[in-house]
C-alpha cells in the first residue's frame, strides 16, 4: 500500500524548487506552477583551477 | 595555525578596523596644503594608474579642464598638447590617501574635504562633487563651478568647520541611512542634515555676508553635496584595513573609465585590473547607451566600506536615477552579505529589519559564489566635453577578483 504522503504528492499540484539556471523555473512558472528559485552556481563558476585554490584558502 | 585560520583571523581584524572607524570632517582645504605628495603640474585621477594614451574621453576632458582651471594652458587645444607631450603628470588619487568622483581630477588649487578617522588618526580627502567638469566638461560654465568652490564655498565652509572643531560623520551617516540614503548616489538626507548642522555656524564664521549667503544657497540646494564627504569618510575608514598580512578583504574598488581596479589588504600596493564594464541604467533626455563611456570614478569606495549597493535596499528613491525595482534593490543588499566578512553594528538598513550593512568584501567568497559587488553610479559621455548623461547599476569584472585570488595563492600558499 502506497504511503499516505506519497499519494498526496501525486494527487496535488506540485511546487518546484529550481536550483541554478533561472530560465528553467521561468518555463514552469509560465505553465502555471509555483516555483521557488535557489541561486546556485558551481564554485568559481566551474573554473577547476580556482576551485582547487579555494579549497586551500576557504 | 593553518593558512585558512590565518586568513579568517586577518579578515576579522580587517572587519574590526573598518567598523571601528570614526570619521570626522576636520577641514576643507586646498589640495596643495593637505594631500600628501601633491605638487605643481600633477593631476590626480580616479581609478588605477592610467596614461594619457589609454585615458577615456571623459577623463581626458576633465584633465583638459584642470589645465585651464590651474592656468597651465590658455585654451583646450594647448592643454591637450601639453597633456599629450607628458608635461603634466598623472597619478591615482588612491596613492595619495585621496578619492575623487567620476574622472576624479584633483590639482594643487582644487579644494578638498578633509576627513580624519579619529579611531586611527589617519586622514583622507575628496574633492568637490558636481555634475559637469568631473564628467569631462571643460567649458567656461563648467569651470565656473570649480572657481566658485575654490574662491567662495570651500573657504567659507572651512571657516565654519574649523569653528565647529570638526563635524562627526558617523552618527550623521547612520541617521541618513535610516532616511533613505545609501551614501553613493542617494545623499539627499545626509546633505540636508549636514547643511542644517553647519548653517548656524556659517552665519557667524567671520566671512562676508555675500559669501555666507552664497554658501548657504550652495549647501542647501546641492543633491550630491554629501557624496564628497561620504567618499572621504569611506576612504578614511578603509585605509587602516590595508596591509593586514593574509587578509583577503578588498580595500579599494576604483575605475578610470578604461580599467576597473581592486586592491586587497594582504596584497597591499598592488592593483588587479580588467577593462571597465558598461553601466546599465537610465539616461537623461537626449542621451542613449551608445553615447556612454565605461564605468568611472573612485566613488565605489562607498561600496567597499559597506554603503552604496550594499545598502541600496533601504534607498528605493535612488531607483529613479539608476533604474530597477525596489525588490531588486533589496536583493542586491541581501547578495552582498554572501560575499562579505561581517555586518556593521552602526550602519543599519530599516528595510531589512534594521540588519547591519554587509562589510568587508572577501575575494574568496566572490570567487566561490561568482557574485561580484553591486555598485550604483553615474554615467559620463564617451567623448570629452560633456556633463553627466545618466546613472545606473554596474558590477565589477570577475576577472579582477580572479587575478587577485591567483596572486594571493602565489604569495601565501606554501
Amino acid at each position: 500500500m502506497m504511503p499516505m504522503k506519497l499519494e498526496d504528492l501525486l494527487r496535488t499540484k506540485p511546487v518546484f524548487v529550481n536550483v541554478g539556471v533561472r530560465s528553467f523555473g521561468d518555463s514552469l512558472r509560465e505553465a502555471g506552477y509555483q516555483v521557488i528559485h535557489v541561486d546556485w552556481s558551481p564554485p568559481a563558476g566551474g573554473d577547476q583551477k580556482m576551485a582547487e585554490l579555494l579549497d586551500d584558502l576557504l | 595555525m593553518t593558512l585558512k585560520e590565518k586568513i579568517n583571523a586577518a579578515n576579522e581584524e580587517a572587519l574590526r578596523r573598518i567598523v571601528a572607524a570614526n570619521p570626522v570632517l576636520v577641514d576643507v582645504a586646498p589640495a596643495s596644503e593637505v594631500v600628501p605628495g601633491m605638487r605643481d603640474k600633477l593631476i590626480l585621477h580616479s581609478g588605477p594608474p592610467v596614461t594619457w594614451e589609454r585615458m577615456c574621453g571623459a577623463q581626458r576632458g576633465a584633465a583638459i579642464g584642470m589645465c585651464l582651471f590651474e592656468g597651465w594652458a590658455k585654451d583646450a587645444a594647448s592643454a591637450e598638447r601639453m597633456l599629450a607631450q607628458g608635461e603634466i603628470a598623472f597619478e591615482p588619487n588612491h596613492h595619495h590617501a585621496t578619492v575623487g568622483p567620476m574622472a576624479g581630477t584633483i590639482t594643487k588649487n582644487m579644494w578638498v574635504w578633509v576627513v580624519q578617522n579619529k579611531a586611527f588618526g589617519n586622514r583622507a580627502q575628496c574633492r568637490q562633487v558636481e555634475s559637469f567638469q568631473q564628467f569631462g566638461d571643460y567649458s567656461k560654465e563648467a569651470l565656473s563651478g570649480l572657481q566658485k568652490w575654490r574662491d567662495i564655498w570651500a573657504p567659507t565652509l572651512r571657516a565654519a568647520v574649523r569653528k565647529m572643531d570638526g563635524v562627526m560623520l558617523k552618527p550623521l551617516i547612520a541617521r541618513a541611512l535610516q532616511m533613505g540614503d545609501e551614501m553613493h548616489n542617494r545623499v539627499v538626507a545626509s546633505s540636508s542634515i549636514f547643511a542644517n548642522a553647519i548653517a548656524p555656524i556659517l552665519v557667524d564664521c567671520g566671512r562676508s555676508k555675500e559669501d555666507v549667503v552664497a554658501t548657504l544657497y550652495y549647501i542647501g540646494n546641492h543633491p550630491f553635496l554629501f557624496l564628497g564627504l561620504a567618499m572621504a569618510a569611506g576612504k578614511a575608514a578603509m585605509d587602516p584595513a590595508r596591509g593586514i598580512e593574509a587578509s583577503t578583504v578588498v580595500t579599494a574598488m576604483a575605475r578610470n573609465g578604461t580599467e576597473f581596479g581592486i586592491q586587497v589588504s594582504g596584497l597591499d600596493g598592488e592593483w588587479f585590473t580588467a577593462p571597465s564594464p558598461r553601466v546599465k541604467g537610465l539616461f537623461l533626455p537626449g542621451w542613449k547607451d551608445a553615447d556612454a563611456g565605461a564605468d568611472m570614478g573612485d566613488s565605489a569606495i562607498t561600496e567597499t566600506v559597506g554603503w552604496g549597493g550594499a545598502v541600496i535596499g533601504g534607498a528605493p528613491g535612488i531607483l529613479t536615477f539608476t533604474g530597477g525595482t525596489a525588490e531588486e534593490a533589496l536583493g542586491f543588499s541581501r547578495e552582498m552579505r554572501n560575499i562579505s566578512v561581517g555586518r556593521s553594528p552602526d550602519y543599519l538598513i530599516p528595510a531589512l529589519n534594521f540588519e547591519g550593512a554587509a562589510v568587508g568584501i572577501d575575494i574568496r567568497k566572490v570567487m566561490q559564489t561568482n557574485t561580484v559587488p553591486v555598485i550604483d553610479t553615474a554615467i559620463a559621455h564617451k567623448e570629452p566635453g560633456h556633463s553627466i548623461i545618466g546613472g545606473g547599476i554596474v558590477r565589477p569584472p570577475l576577472e579582477c577578483f580572479k587575478k587577485a585570488l591567483t596572486r594571493f595563492g602565489e604569495k601565501y600558499k606554501e
